[in-house]
């Protein structure tokens, strides 16, 4: 006789082992004073061009360095290393997406203690990258101006993941007719109270004030810390 | 789609819990799964066949509970849930509420073992 099959209560996340490593990589960005920032967005939004803007202008007064995920080639590193910080490429293969166990090992040899920004570009998805953690103190969804206003209703949880999306290509806004209001209402019913940043990395719109939003969080994540210690 | 890799990670997990409890094989795994956890469930349904192949699981079943989005009201000041995942407002009083409560869970609650 076969016996009853028992039913066991087990209660444990799916991703747990991806959530432990994560909230390691926190706990090490903190204790080295970095300021870790992920990108998502669609293929094609402009993460590369916005990256290499924005190292190239902070690299005068910070110390910064990137990894940058794609599914195949090294180009954007190779892009990205022309703004002279250091940069790794992290080729998933097959993966559409970026885990903390990526990052941890694209981390090997570097001493964080030797930044105060490190960026983690995420492969060009809107869907996957959702799930995962990657220990990073700020997640920024980027918009392009090419898209459709409508983008956040069509893919609500990796807005719903980020705590800030940036605007770009702004540069194009006026051809493509694009309907700020529409877009940042969007944005608003899908991430009620998000913060919204806009600017063109070709013209450099909007840069300044985007470097003045970054230094700020790093001074309060910086004030956070002293006062746990 | 990562649901594949999903379905692995909890292929991985149901054999790791089968074998601390000594068990022998495994009928049934319970999956809660909220809206926002970014994981499609038919998606995952198929590709748990899939990852369960050559494994201690082959032949188990993966029931699924979609559970809601619950969010805190700050008007209501009560948990609520929302209108949809396009609009993250109150069902009752229509507040936006970015605090979300419930709804991003990928979890096995629960699993049916033999002997």
């Amino acid at each position: 006789m076969i016996p009853e099959p028992r039913l066991v209560e087990v209660r444990k996340n799916v991703l747990k082992q991806n959530d432990v490593l994560a909230r390691a990589l926190r706990e090490r960005f903190r204790e080295a004073g970095v300021l870790a920032i992920s990108l998502v967005s669609s293929p094609g939004s402009g993460k590369t061009a916005f990256l290499e803007r924005t190292l190239t202008v902070l690299r005068a007064r910070y110390r910064v360095a990137a990894l940058v995920g794609d599914l195949a080639t090294e180009n954007d590193a190779a892009r990205l290393a022309r703004s002279q910080v250091p940069v790794k490429q992290i080729i998933t293969g097959a993966v559409c997406h970026l885990e903390a166990a990526m990052v941890q090992n694209a981390l090997d040899g570097w001493n964080l203690r030797d930044l105060d920004f490190l960026f983690i570009e995420n492969v060009g998805n809107l869907v996957c990258p959702s799930s995962y953690d990657l220990g990073e103190d700020l997640r920024f969804v980027l918009l392009s101006v090419t898209e459709g206003e409508d983008k956040p209703l069509k893919y609500p949880t990796i807005f719903n993941s980020a705590d800030v999306t940036i605007i770009t290509k702004l540069d194009l806004a006026a051809v493509v007719e694009f309907d700020e209001v529409a877009a940042k209402r969007n944005i608003q019913s899908v991430r009620p109270g998000m913060q919204i940043l806009k600017l063109s990395a070709k013209t450099g719109e909007g840069i300044p004030s985007f470097v003045e939003f970054l230094e700020k969080r790093r001074l309060r994540t910086q004030s956070t810390c002293a006062v746990g210690k | 789609m990562h649901e594949l890799s999903i379905a692995m990670s909890i292929v991985d997990l149901a054999c790791e819990e089968a074998e601390s409890r000594g068990a022998h094989g495994v009928e049934v795994v319970y999956l809660k799964l909220g809206p926002l956890s970014g994981v499609v469930k038919e998606a995952l349904l198929f590709s748990y066949e899939i990852a369960c192949q050559q494994t201690p699981l082959e032949g188990s079943k993966l029931l699924i509970e979609e559970v809601p989005i619950v969010v805190n009201c700050p008007v209501c000041r009560d948990r609520r849930s929302v209108q949809s995942l396009q609009s993250l407002c109150c069902a009752e009083c229509g507040t936006p509420t970015p605090e979300v409560l419930e709804g991003r869970e990928l979890m096995v609650t629960a699993m049916e073992l033999r002997a």
